[in-house]
Protein backbone atom coordinates (compact mmCIF):
# COMPACT_ATOMS: atom_id res chain seq x y z
CA UNK A 1 0.00 0.00 0.00
CA UNK A 2 2.58 2.43 1.12
CA UNK A 3 4.78 1.75 -2.43
CA UNK A 4 1.54 2.31 -4.34
CA UNK A 5 0.69 5.73 -2.65
CA UNK A 6 4.45 7.05 -3.63
CA UNK A 7 3.46 6.56 -7.40
CA UNK A 8 0.55 8.96 -6.91
CA UNK A 9 1.66 12.16 -8.56
CA UNK A 10 -1.80 13.79 -9.53
CA UNK A 11 -2.26 15.95 -6.64
CA UNK A 12 0.93 17.61 -7.24
CA UNK A 13 0.58 18.13 -11.08
CA UNK A 14 -2.44 19.84 -9.93
CA UNK A 15 -0.85 22.16 -7.54
CA UNK A 16 1.96 22.96 -10.27
CA UNK A 17 -0.63 23.55 -13.05
CA UNK A 18 -2.46 26.17 -10.31
CA UNK A 19 1.41 27.56 -10.23
CA UNK A 20 2.08 27.59 -13.61
CA UNK A 21 -1.28 29.71 -14.28
CA UNK A 22 -0.76 32.08 -11.12
CA UNK A 23 -3.62 30.95 -8.87
CA UNK A 24 -4.04 32.94 -5.86
CA UNK A 25 -7.33 32.10 -4.34
CA UNK A 26 -8.26 28.42 -3.62
CA UNK A 27 -12.05 27.81 -2.17
CA UNK A 28 -12.67 24.44 -0.79
CA UNK A 29 -14.81 22.12 0.58
CA UNK A 30 -12.89 19.26 1.97
CA UNK A 31 -13.11 15.92 0.28
CA UNK A 32 -10.70 13.21 0.89
CA UNK A 33 -9.27 13.09 -2.48
CA UNK A 34 -8.36 16.54 -2.73
CA UNK A 35 -6.28 16.06 1.37
CA UNK A 36 -3.23 16.18 -0.19
CA UNK A 37 -3.58 19.16 -2.73
CA UNK A 38 -5.47 21.27 -0.28
CA UNK A 39 -1.76 20.89 2.08
CA UNK A 40 -0.11 22.32 -1.06
CA UNK A 41 -1.79 24.88 -1.49
CA UNK A 42 -1.97 26.17 2.66
CA UNK A 43 1.82 25.76 2.55
CA UNK A 44 1.89 28.30 -0.38
CA UNK A 45 2.34 31.44 0.62
CA UNK A 46 1.07 33.14 -2.28
CA UNK A 47 -1.75 30.80 -1.79
CA UNK A 48 -5.08 32.56 -0.03
CA UNK A 49 -6.79 29.16 1.24
CA UNK A 50 -10.42 29.86 2.01
CA UNK A 51 -12.43 26.72 3.70
CA UNK A 52 -16.28 27.09 2.53
CA UNK A 53 -18.93 25.94 4.38
CA UNK A 54 -21.03 25.64 0.94
CA UNK A 55 -19.46 24.95 -2.94
CA UNK A 56 -21.45 27.79 -3.41
CA UNK A 57 -19.50 29.72 -1.10
CA UNK A 58 -16.32 29.32 -3.31
CA UNK A 59 -18.17 29.96 -6.64
CA UNK A 60 -19.84 33.52 -5.58
CA UNK A 61 -16.36 33.84 -4.28
CA UNK A 62 -14.09 33.73 -7.18
CA UNK A 63 -16.52 36.18 -8.85
CA UNK A 64 -14.83 38.79 -6.61
CA UNK A 65 -11.41 37.29 -6.72
CA UNK A 66 -11.70 37.75 -10.81
CA UNK A 67 -12.92 41.28 -10.24
CA UNK A 68 -10.40 42.13 -8.05
CA UNK A 69 -7.83 41.00 -10.51
CA UNK A 70 -6.73 37.37 -9.15
CA UNK A 71 -7.17 34.02 -10.74
CA UNK A 72 -8.87 31.31 -8.61
CA UNK A 73 -10.12 27.65 -8.31
CA UNK A 74 -12.62 25.72 -6.38
CA UNK A 75 -12.05 22.55 -5.16
CA UNK A 76 -14.78 19.69 -4.11
CA UNK A 77 -16.75 16.32 -4.25
CA UNK A 78 -19.21 15.40 -6.81
CA UNK A 79 -21.90 15.91 -4.22
CA UNK A 80 -20.91 19.84 -3.88
CA UNK A 81 -21.63 20.11 -7.75
CA UNK A 82 -25.01 20.20 -6.57
CA UNK A 83 -24.88 22.96 -3.99
CA UNK A 84 -23.45 25.22 -6.45
CA UNK A 85 -25.59 25.52 -9.07
CA UNK A 86 -27.64 28.77 -9.24
CA UNK A 87 -24.81 30.57 -8.68
CA UNK A 88 -23.24 29.44 -12.00
CA UNK A 89 -25.41 31.52 -13.57
CA UNK A 90 -22.76 34.79 -11.89
CA UNK A 91 -20.36 33.07 -14.44
CA UNK A 92 -22.57 32.50 -17.39
CA UNK A 93 -23.94 36.32 -17.34
CA UNK A 94 -21.07 37.66 -16.46
CA UNK A 95 -18.79 35.35 -18.48
CA UNK A 96 -15.95 34.80 -15.80
CA UNK A 97 -14.08 32.37 -15.72
CA UNK A 98 -14.59 30.07 -12.87
CA UNK A 99 -12.38 27.07 -12.59
CA UNK A 100 -13.74 24.02 -10.61
CA UNK A 101 -11.96 20.61 -10.00
CA UNK A 102 -14.19 17.96 -8.76
CA UNK A 103 -13.45 14.47 -7.26
CA UNK A 104 -15.61 12.13 -8.17
CA UNK A 105 -17.77 9.91 -5.73
CA UNK A 106 -20.52 7.44 -6.37
CA UNK A 107 -19.56 6.02 -9.53
CA UNK A 108 -17.04 3.44 -8.90
CA UNK A 109 -16.60 1.17 -6.54
CA UNK A 110 -18.65 3.59 -4.19
CA UNK A 111 -19.60 2.14 -0.81
CA UNK A 112 -21.96 4.67 0.28
CA UNK A 113 -25.16 4.92 -1.80
CA UNK A 114 -26.00 8.30 -0.76
CA UNK A 115 -23.28 9.24 -3.22
CA UNK A 116 -24.65 8.17 -5.87
CA UNK A 117 -28.12 10.56 -7.18
CA UNK A 118 -25.68 13.33 -7.62
CA UNK A 119 -22.54 11.34 -8.62
CA UNK A 120 -24.06 9.48 -11.41
CA UNK A 121 -25.54 12.94 -12.83
CA UNK A 122 -22.66 15.43 -11.82
CA UNK A 123 -21.80 15.81 -15.87
CA UNK A 124 -25.09 15.72 -16.85
CA UNK A 125 -25.66 18.34 -14.84
CA UNK A 126 -23.23 20.53 -15.04
CA UNK A 127 -23.04 20.19 -19.03
CA UNK A 128 -26.66 20.94 -19.02
CA UNK A 129 -25.74 24.30 -17.32
CA UNK A 130 -23.64 24.80 -20.10
CA UNK A 131 -20.40 24.53 -17.73
CA UNK A 132 -17.40 23.01 -19.72
CA UNK A 133 -16.79 19.42 -18.78
CA UNK A 134 -13.46 17.51 -18.91
CA UNK A 135 -13.96 14.08 -17.42
CA UNK A 136 -10.69 12.43 -16.78
CA UNK A 137 -9.41 8.44 -15.86
CA UNK A 138 -5.98 8.05 -16.18
CA UNK A 139 -3.64 10.19 -13.69
CA UNK A 140 -1.51 11.18 -16.36
CA UNK A 141 -3.95 13.38 -17.79
CA UNK A 142 -4.90 15.21 -14.75
CA UNK A 143 -2.64 17.69 -14.87
CA UNK A 144 -2.44 18.59 -18.95
CA UNK A 145 -6.24 18.57 -18.89
CA UNK A 146 -6.61 20.78 -15.60
CA UNK A 147 -4.25 23.19 -17.46
CA UNK A 148 -6.03 23.38 -21.04
CA UNK A 149 -9.74 23.60 -19.14
CA UNK A 150 -8.17 26.55 -16.53
CA UNK A 151 -6.34 28.32 -19.57
CA UNK A 152 -9.23 28.32 -21.65
CA UNK A 153 -11.82 29.69 -18.60
CA UNK A 154 -9.18 32.43 -18.14
CA UNK A 155 -8.96 32.80 -21.99
CA UNK A 156 -12.68 33.31 -22.96
CA UNK A 157 -14.43 33.85 -19.67
CA UNK A 158 -16.00 29.85 -19.26
CA UNK A 159 -16.94 27.99 -16.22
CA UNK A 160 -15.10 24.58 -16.84
CA UNK A 161 -15.35 21.66 -14.56
CA UNK A 162 -12.22 18.74 -14.53
CA UNK A 163 -14.40 15.92 -13.05
CA UNK A 164 -11.81 13.10 -11.79
CA UNK A 165 -13.06 10.18 -11.99
CA UNK A 166 -13.35 7.81 -9.20
CA UNK A 167 -11.22 4.98 -11.00
CA UNK A 168 -8.40 7.11 -10.65
CA UNK A 169 -8.96 8.26 -6.91
CA UNK A 170 -9.82 4.62 -5.82
CA UNK A 171 -12.24 3.70 -3.30
CA UNK A 172 -12.34 1.70 0.13
CA UNK A 173 -13.68 -2.12 0.15
CA UNK A 174 -15.48 -2.28 2.97
CA UNK A 175 -15.88 -6.27 1.88
CA UNK A 176 -12.62 -6.94 3.73
CA UNK B 1 -44.12 46.40 8.73
CA UNK B 2 -40.61 46.83 9.41
CA UNK B 3 -39.17 47.94 12.79
CA UNK B 4 -36.79 50.27 11.14
CA UNK B 5 -37.91 54.12 10.61
CA UNK B 6 -34.70 55.41 8.27
CA UNK B 7 -35.76 55.33 4.44
CA UNK B 8 -33.36 53.04 2.70
CA UNK B 9 -32.54 55.72 0.03
CA UNK B 10 -31.21 58.08 2.80
CA UNK B 11 -28.98 55.71 4.31
CA UNK B 12 -28.03 55.05 0.17
CA UNK B 13 -26.90 58.11 -0.18
CA UNK B 14 -25.01 58.67 3.00
CA UNK B 15 -23.14 55.52 2.44
CA UNK B 16 -22.50 55.96 -1.47
CA UNK B 17 -21.94 59.87 -0.44
CA UNK B 18 -18.98 58.55 1.72
CA UNK B 19 -17.10 55.77 -0.19
CA UNK B 20 -14.26 57.34 -1.47
CA UNK B 21 -11.64 54.49 -2.85
CA UNK B 22 -14.13 51.81 -1.82
CA UNK B 23 -15.16 49.08 -3.75
CA UNK B 24 -18.22 48.14 -3.59
CA UNK B 25 -20.80 44.80 -4.60
CA UNK B 26 -23.92 44.59 -3.97
CA UNK B 27 -26.99 42.02 -3.40
CA UNK B 28 -29.94 41.37 -5.60
CA UNK B 29 -33.05 43.07 -4.20
CA UNK B 30 -33.26 46.25 -3.50
CA UNK B 31 -29.72 47.19 -2.57
CA UNK B 32 -28.75 46.88 -6.26
CA UNK B 33 -31.83 49.05 -7.28
CA UNK B 34 -30.62 51.77 -4.45
CA UNK B 35 -27.52 52.00 -5.79
CA UNK B 36 -28.53 52.46 -9.83
CA UNK B 37 -30.60 54.68 -8.64
CA UNK B 38 -29.01 57.19 -6.35
CA UNK B 39 -25.05 57.26 -7.90
CA UNK B 40 -24.29 53.96 -10.18
CA UNK B 41 -20.31 54.37 -10.24
CA UNK B 42 -17.65 52.04 -12.29
CA UNK B 43 -16.43 50.06 -9.07
CA UNK B 44 -19.98 49.32 -8.16
CA UNK B 45 -20.67 45.35 -8.62
CA UNK B 46 -24.54 45.26 -8.65
CA UNK B 47 -25.93 41.49 -8.25
CA UNK B 48 -28.95 41.22 -9.82
CA UNK B 49 -29.25 37.34 -9.03
CA UNK B 50 -26.91 34.76 -7.84
CA UNK B 51 -28.84 35.43 -4.57
CA UNK B 52 -27.15 34.75 -2.00
CA UNK B 53 -23.69 35.84 -3.20
CA UNK B 54 -22.73 38.95 -2.37
CA UNK B 55 -20.86 38.37 0.74
CA UNK B 56 -18.88 35.96 -0.71
CA UNK B 57 -18.44 37.88 -3.78
CA UNK B 58 -16.99 40.78 -1.35
CA UNK B 59 -14.49 38.24 0.32
CA UNK B 60 -12.88 36.95 -2.97
CA UNK B 61 -12.25 40.99 -4.01
CA UNK B 62 -11.24 42.44 -0.14
CA UNK B 63 -8.72 39.13 -0.57
CA UNK B 64 -7.07 40.35 -3.93
CA UNK B 65 -7.21 44.43 -3.43
CA UNK B 66 -5.90 44.62 0.14
CA UNK B 67 -5.29 48.30 -0.35
CA UNK B 68 -8.75 49.23 -1.26
CA UNK B 69 -11.96 49.26 1.37
CA UNK B 70 -14.49 46.87 -0.22
CA UNK B 71 -18.00 47.14 0.89
CA UNK B 72 -20.84 44.67 0.29
CA UNK B 73 -24.11 46.37 0.54
CA UNK B 74 -27.25 43.77 0.38
CA UNK B 75 -30.28 42.72 1.66
CA UNK B 76 -31.36 40.63 4.57
CA UNK B 77 -33.25 38.39 2.68
CA UNK B 78 -30.35 38.02 0.75
CA UNK B 79 -27.59 37.68 3.47
CA UNK B 80 -29.51 35.12 5.26
CA UNK B 81 -29.40 32.65 1.91
CA UNK B 82 -25.89 33.40 2.57
CA UNK B 83 -25.79 32.94 6.35
CA UNK B 84 -23.14 30.05 5.58
CA UNK B 85 -20.78 33.07 4.07
CA UNK B 86 -21.26 34.94 7.05
CA UNK B 87 -19.68 32.37 8.81
CA UNK B 88 -16.61 32.00 6.56
CA UNK B 89 -16.63 36.05 5.99
CA UNK B 90 -16.21 35.91 10.10
CA UNK B 91 -13.18 33.53 10.17
CA UNK B 92 -11.27 35.36 7.68
CA UNK B 93 -12.19 38.38 8.72
CA UNK B 94 -10.40 40.49 6.31
CA UNK B 95 -9.38 44.31 7.59
CA UNK B 96 -10.67 46.05 4.66
CA UNK B 97 -13.76 44.47 4.32
CA UNK B 98 -17.39 45.82 5.69
CA UNK B 99 -20.13 44.21 5.01
CA UNK B 100 -23.60 46.74 5.43
CA UNK B 101 -27.40 44.77 5.34
CA UNK B 102 -30.16 47.49 4.54
CA UNK B 103 -32.27 45.11 7.15
CA UNK B 104 -36.58 46.10 6.14
CA UNK B 105 -37.24 42.85 8.07
CA UNK B 106 -39.01 41.92 4.51
CA UNK B 107 -38.13 40.00 0.94
CA UNK B 108 -39.43 43.09 -0.32
CA UNK B 109 -39.35 42.52 -4.36
CA UNK B 110 -41.02 39.27 -3.94
CA UNK B 111 -44.43 40.88 -1.92
CA UNK B 112 -43.28 41.82 1.48
CA UNK B 113 -43.07 39.25 2.79
CA UNK B 114 -41.45 38.76 6.41
CA UNK B 115 -37.73 37.18 6.84
CA UNK B 116 -36.47 36.09 10.07
CA UNK B 117 -34.96 39.74 11.20
CA UNK B 118 -38.49 39.84 11.42
CA UNK B 119 -38.89 37.29 13.66
CA UNK B 120 -36.42 38.17 16.44
CA UNK B 121 -32.84 37.29 14.24
CA UNK B 122 -30.34 39.45 14.93
CA UNK B 123 -27.80 39.16 12.40
CA UNK B 124 -25.32 41.59 14.08
CA UNK B 125 -24.76 39.02 17.36
CA UNK B 126 -24.68 36.63 14.72
CA UNK B 127 -21.92 38.39 12.57
CA UNK B 128 -20.12 39.08 15.94
CA UNK B 129 -19.93 35.55 17.06
CA UNK B 130 -18.34 34.36 13.10
CA UNK B 131 -15.64 36.39 14.30
CA UNK B 132 -16.18 39.85 12.92
CA UNK B 133 -14.40 42.22 14.92
CA UNK B 134 -16.82 45.31 14.87
CA UNK B 135 -20.71 44.96 14.63
CA UNK B 136 -23.55 46.35 15.63
CA UNK B 137 -27.28 47.25 14.47
CA UNK B 138 -28.18 50.49 13.37
CA UNK B 139 -31.46 52.23 14.07
CA UNK B 140 -31.06 56.03 14.30
CA UNK B 141 -29.27 58.63 12.02
CA UNK B 142 -26.74 59.52 14.42
CA UNK B 143 -25.81 56.18 14.56
CA UNK B 144 -25.61 55.78 10.56
CA UNK B 145 -23.33 58.40 10.58
CA UNK B 146 -21.04 57.48 13.39
CA UNK B 147 -20.82 54.49 11.80
CA UNK B 148 -20.22 55.22 7.78
CA UNK B 149 -16.50 56.32 8.17
CA UNK B 150 -15.79 53.42 10.26
CA UNK B 151 -16.85 51.17 7.30
CA UNK B 152 -14.32 52.68 5.13
CA UNK B 153 -11.62 52.12 7.22
CA UNK B 154 -9.23 48.71 7.56
CA UNK B 155 -9.46 48.46 11.10
CA UNK B 156 -11.06 45.00 11.04
CA UNK B 157 -14.01 43.49 9.60
CA UNK B 158 -16.88 45.23 10.36
CA UNK B 159 -20.62 44.35 9.87
CA UNK B 160 -23.69 46.66 10.59
CA UNK B 161 -27.28 45.89 10.14
CA UNK B 162 -29.24 49.15 8.97
CA UNK B 163 -32.91 48.97 10.10
CA UNK B 164 -34.77 50.72 7.83
CA UNK B 165 -38.55 51.20 7.18
CA UNK B 166 -40.90 49.32 4.43
CA UNK B 167 -40.91 52.04 1.55
CA UNK B 168 -40.19 50.94 -2.01
CA UNK B 169 -39.08 52.24 -4.69
CA UNK B 170 -39.28 51.90 -8.38
CA UNK B 171 -36.91 49.39 -10.16
CA UNK B 172 -34.13 51.30 -11.46
CA UNK B 173 -30.98 49.29 -12.80
CA UNK B 174 -29.34 51.36 -15.53
CA UNK B 175 -26.90 48.55 -17.09
CA UNK B 176 -28.33 44.90 -16.75
CA UNK B 177 -25.43 43.13 -18.45
CA UNK B 178 -23.72 41.36 -16.10
CA UNK B 179 -20.68 41.20 -18.08
CA UNK B 180 -20.75 44.68 -19.15
CA UNK B 181 -20.98 45.52 -15.43
CA UNK B 182 -17.48 43.36 -14.37
CA UNK B 183 -15.93 44.66 -17.48
CA UNK B 184 -16.31 47.93 -16.37
CA UNK B 185 -15.79 47.30 -12.80
CA UNK B 186 -12.11 45.42 -13.78
CA UNK B 187 -11.10 47.96 -16.47
CA UNK B 188 -11.77 50.92 -13.64
CA UNK B 189 -9.99 49.15 -10.96
CA UNK B 190 -7.09 47.37 -13.02
CA UNK B 191 -6.86 49.58 -16.13
CA UNK B 192 -5.71 47.74 -18.87
CA UNK B 193 -4.19 44.87 -17.37
CA UNK B 194 -7.86 44.07 -17.02
CA UNK B 195 -8.22 43.34 -20.71
CA UNK B 196 -4.79 41.23 -20.84
C1 LIG C 1 -32.36 31.63 -5.26
C2 LIG C 1 -33.43 32.63 -5.29
N1 LIG C 1 -34.53 32.47 -4.52
C3 LIG C 1 -35.50 33.41 -4.53
C4 LIG C 1 -35.41 34.51 -5.34
C5 LIG C 1 -36.51 35.55 -5.37
N2 LIG C 1 -36.10 36.81 -4.75
C6 LIG C 1 -35.69 37.86 -5.47
S1 LIG C 1 -35.40 39.20 -4.57
C7 LIG C 1 -35.83 38.40 -3.16
C8 LIG C 1 -35.91 39.11 -1.85
C9 LIG C 1 -34.68 39.76 -1.43
O1 LIG C 1 -34.87 40.22 -0.13
P1 LIG C 1 -33.90 41.23 0.53
O2 LIG C 1 -32.51 40.80 0.30
O3 LIG C 1 -34.30 41.45 1.94
O4 LIG C 1 -34.11 42.53 -0.36
P2 LIG C 1 -35.09 43.78 -0.18
O5 LIG C 1 -36.01 43.53 0.93
O6 LIG C 1 -34.19 44.90 0.07
O7 LIG C 1 -35.77 43.89 -1.51
C10 LIG C 1 -36.19 37.08 -3.41
C11 LIG C 1 -36.63 36.10 -2.40
C12 LIG C 1 -34.27 34.62 -6.16
N3 LIG C 1 -34.08 35.65 -6.99
N4 LIG C 1 -33.31 33.68 -6.11
MG1 LIG D 1 -35.22 42.97 2.88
Amino acid sequence: MAAEQKLVTWPDEIYDVFKRLDIRQVAYVPDAGHTRLIKSCEADKEMQVISCTSEQEGVAMLAGTWLGGERGALLMQSSGVGNTINLLSISLECRMPLVMVVTMRGEWGEFNPWQLPMGQKTGAVLEEMEVIVYRVEKAEEIGPTTYAAALMAFNTGRPVAVLIAQCVIGFKDWSK
Amino acid sequence: MSSGHMDRRDVARKLLAARGEALIVTGLGSTCYDSGAIADHPLTFAFWGGMGAAAMAGLGLALAQKKRPVLVWTGDGEMLMGLGALATLGTQAPPNLSVVVIDNELYSETGMQKTHTGRGLDLAAMAKAAGFERSATIRTEAELDEWIPKLYKPEGAAFVAIKVNDARYPLTLKIRDGSLLKNRFREALLGSKALE
